[in-house]
């Protein structure tokens, strides 16, 4: 995944996609999959091959929890806290996860490897607590098994 | 060297997340006289990775297969159907499934999900071939016939629905599937689009030939990626062997779906919201009316349905709707794919025809808590949804009798929570989290769910505790009243049974542990 913002690859993406408003949230979508995040060199570019504003692009970034204007980490992990990882531990599963990464909800480790973040259901609530990092699901996460994907290369 | 033995090994996304790609992969490294299909799930999450091996046209299960069982399991030759500690048999025979109403599901685990050749063998697409000699009228006289409600949550009738877009006259109508399935402990949505895609996919042209619109979208939520992956395959194989595009196997029927990602949002599961994402707009919702089957998505008359609901249609047609009507109990008609989640010992999915208590489906089907504790309460429909507590499971699963209760049924998600729960915690995560997730459009729902926390957090530390129930009451009312949607409209549900049911929680020393 490239970090920085490519306005040559963005424009075959949104070409791709369709330049048109109806398709705003499905080109940001391929954004952040492609440069990690929507910074404000994107917001820009996006408004004006789209024909809106900058507020009109900016106000569809800020609603959506996908659409992020950092970067994240090499490793994106996000922790259910929905009620049905709740009913199995999601609760001790995070706080052991901040812990032992050193790291609160919403932050980025300093070398860039590891975000954490919440999120609300995985869907996969038969077989909780449920984790994802980057695009992977994990079923009966505990504790033990949290350290061994984490450790475990990429 | 004759055929290949062949080994059903599920590409679902709970199967996957216990290893089930891994096990695909060390099984297939055994040699190449192996072909591993890559099937839905039955749903039994707790024998996931559930393996099959194909022995004279039988299947032989086994699970649940880890990683490290694999060597083993291929000395005891189990290719051949060789005795091992994980063999099941068959998994007809299993009580879990045999117990069950398979209608929507009936091809869930069967087949492989992304192969046209194995959806047409087993019934596929017979219900489009059948709608296209019953036209218009017809397909909507059945669906109505059948009893059929809307599976996402409210439970409307989908062939007035349906009726409402053909009487109204338009240039262009849409079929739009709800696929942001976001309510914690429900996942039928994902399981049927991961094991039988081209069944939502018949669902939608049964929909677009019964209204005259020639475009579908599936608004499917960024949280799944593998259903992404799945559905993705089979809109591709559909396209290509003439099930979708133009005159569709010569019967002058142009469908097309496109399919949309959603970006995080649980408010996006609300019809209007998904319609305004669906424009590429922020997802806050609309006001109702026009309703969407008026002035849908662009403005135009469009069926807006969850999965299960258009995935049900096709056997409807082919098996009839009296069939499906025969199904269930006073007004809830048919089956419903309840979802057993949370602190379960034998989490999965189980279609039902309503009625059934929820005793007998969280002790009969799920074997109780998976901690072994006593269950304390459980929440049915979703963070929507009300919390019960344990003698109320004789209750029937039926859309009337939850919501006499204050509760629904909403999308049949079931999450059972044991005694060591804290339902002031779930009553504050219910107003925590419809603050987090609001669009923001309504006061009772942006501002009432903050000031809903908060309160909460008094009563908790024992700050003029009754006067502060008092003023929860209130607030619950009018966010019930005042709210535009269900998202504001309902998260009292949640609050207001922790509160009636499990009051002792909220009147304990502060700091004090349940």
């Amino acid at each position: 995944m490239k970090q920085t913002y490519d306005k040559a690859a963005a424009n075959e993406l949104i070409e791709d996609i369709g330049a048109v408003p109806e398709m705003l949230v499905q080109i940001l979508n391929a954004l952040v999959e492609n440069f990690s995040c929507i910074n404000d060199e994107a917001v820009r570019h996006v408004a004006d091959r789209l024909n809106l504003s900058r507020a009109d692009v900016h106000g569809v970034v800020s609603f959506y929890h996908d659409h992020r204007t950092e970067p994240a980490g090499k490793r994106l992990v996000k922790i259910c806290q929905a009620e049905s990882c709740q009913a199995m531990g999601s609760d001790a599963l995070t706080a052991h996860a901040e812990e032992s990464l050193g790291l609160e909800m919403h932050k980025t480790s300093d070398d860039g490897e590891i975000t954490l973040e919440p999120i609300y259901c995985l869907g996969n609530c038969a077989c909780s607590p449920a984790i994802m990092i980057n695009d992977r699901v994990y079923g009966r996460v505990d504790a033990r098994r949290f350290d061994e994907l984490i450790s475990a290369p990429d | 060297m004759g055929d290949p033995i062949r080994v059903f090994v599920p590409r679902e996304t709970s199967a996957v997340s216990l290893g089930a790609d891994e096990v695909a992969e060390r099984i297939q490294d055994h040699g190449a006289d192996v072909e591993i299909v890559r099937n839905g799930s039955w749903g039994m999450c707790w024998l996931e990775p559930l393996v099959e091996v194909e022995i004279d046209g039988e299947r032989l299960a086994y699970g649940p297969v880890t990683v490290d069982d694999v060597t083993d399991l291929l000395k005891a030759g189990f290719l051949q159907g060789g005795d091992h500690a994980l063999k099941l048999g068959s998994v007809a025979d299993i009580p879990y499934l045999k117990n069950q109403d398979r209608w929507t599901f009936r091809r869930c685990g069967l087949t492989d999900p992304v192969s046209i050749d194995d959806y047409r063998a087993n019934g596929g697409f017979d219900g489009f071939l059948a709608a296209t000699k019953l036209g218009t009228a017809g397909i909507i006289d059945e669906v109505k016939k059948s009893g059929l409600r809307g599976r996402g949550g409210a439970g409307f009738p989908t062939g007035i629905k349906w009726q409402t877009v053909v009487d109204a006259p338009a240039d262009q109508k849409y079929i739009a599937c709800n696929a942001d399935e976001g309510d914690s402990g429900t996942f039928s949505d994902r399981m049927l689009m991961e094991g039988d895609p081209f069944c939502l996919i018949e669902g939608m042209m049964i929909a677009g030939l019964a209204v005259g619109a020639d475009r579908g979208y599936v608004y499917l939520r960024s949280e799944y990626p593998l259903t992404r992956e799945v559905l993705g395959e089979a809109l591709n194989a559909a396209k290509a062997a003439g099930w979708l595009g133009k005159d569709i196997q010569d019967s002058g029927f142009n469908f097309e779906i496109d399919l949309h990602i959603g970006a995080g949002s649980y408010v996006c599961g609300e019809e209007t919201a998904m319609l305004e994402s669906l424009e590429g707009k922020a997802g806050v919702i609309r006001y109702k009316p026009p309703l969407p089957a008026i002035e849908g998505l662009f403005g135009k008359p469009t069926v807006v349905n969850n999965v299960i609901t258009l995935a049900s249609v096709p056997d409807i047609l082919i098996e009839g709707a009296d069939k499906y009507e025969s199904y269930g109990v006073g007004r809830s008609k048919g089956t419903l794919a309840f979802q057993l989640a949370g602190n379960i010992k034998y989490g999965g999915l189980v279609e039902k025809a309503f009625g059934l208590t929820l005793r007998e489906l969280i002790e009969g089907f799920g074997g109780g808590t998976a901690s072994g504790r006593k269950l304390r309460a459980v929440q049915v429909g979703g963070p929507l949804g009300a919390y019960f507590p344990e003698d109320l499971l004789d209750t029937p699963l039926d859309y009337e009798a939850f919501i006499e209760l204050g509760g629904m049924v909403g999308h049949g998600g079931v999450v059972v929570f044991d005694d060591s729960v804290d339902m002031a915690a779930q009553a504050r995560f219910a107003m925590e989290f419809c603050a987090i997730e609001s669009c923001g459009k309504c006061t009772p729902c942006r501002i009432g769910a903050v000031r809903g926390t908060e309160v909460i957090d008094r009563i908790v530390a024992n700050e003029n505790r009754d006067g502060n129930l008092e003023l929860l009451g209130e607030l619950c009312d009018t966010m019930v009243d005042g709210s535009l949607c269900a998202m504001g409209g309902m998260t009292p549900f949640p609050v207001r049974s922790a509160v009636k049911y499990f009051p002792e929680d909220f009147n304990r020393p502060p700091g004090a542990k349940n």
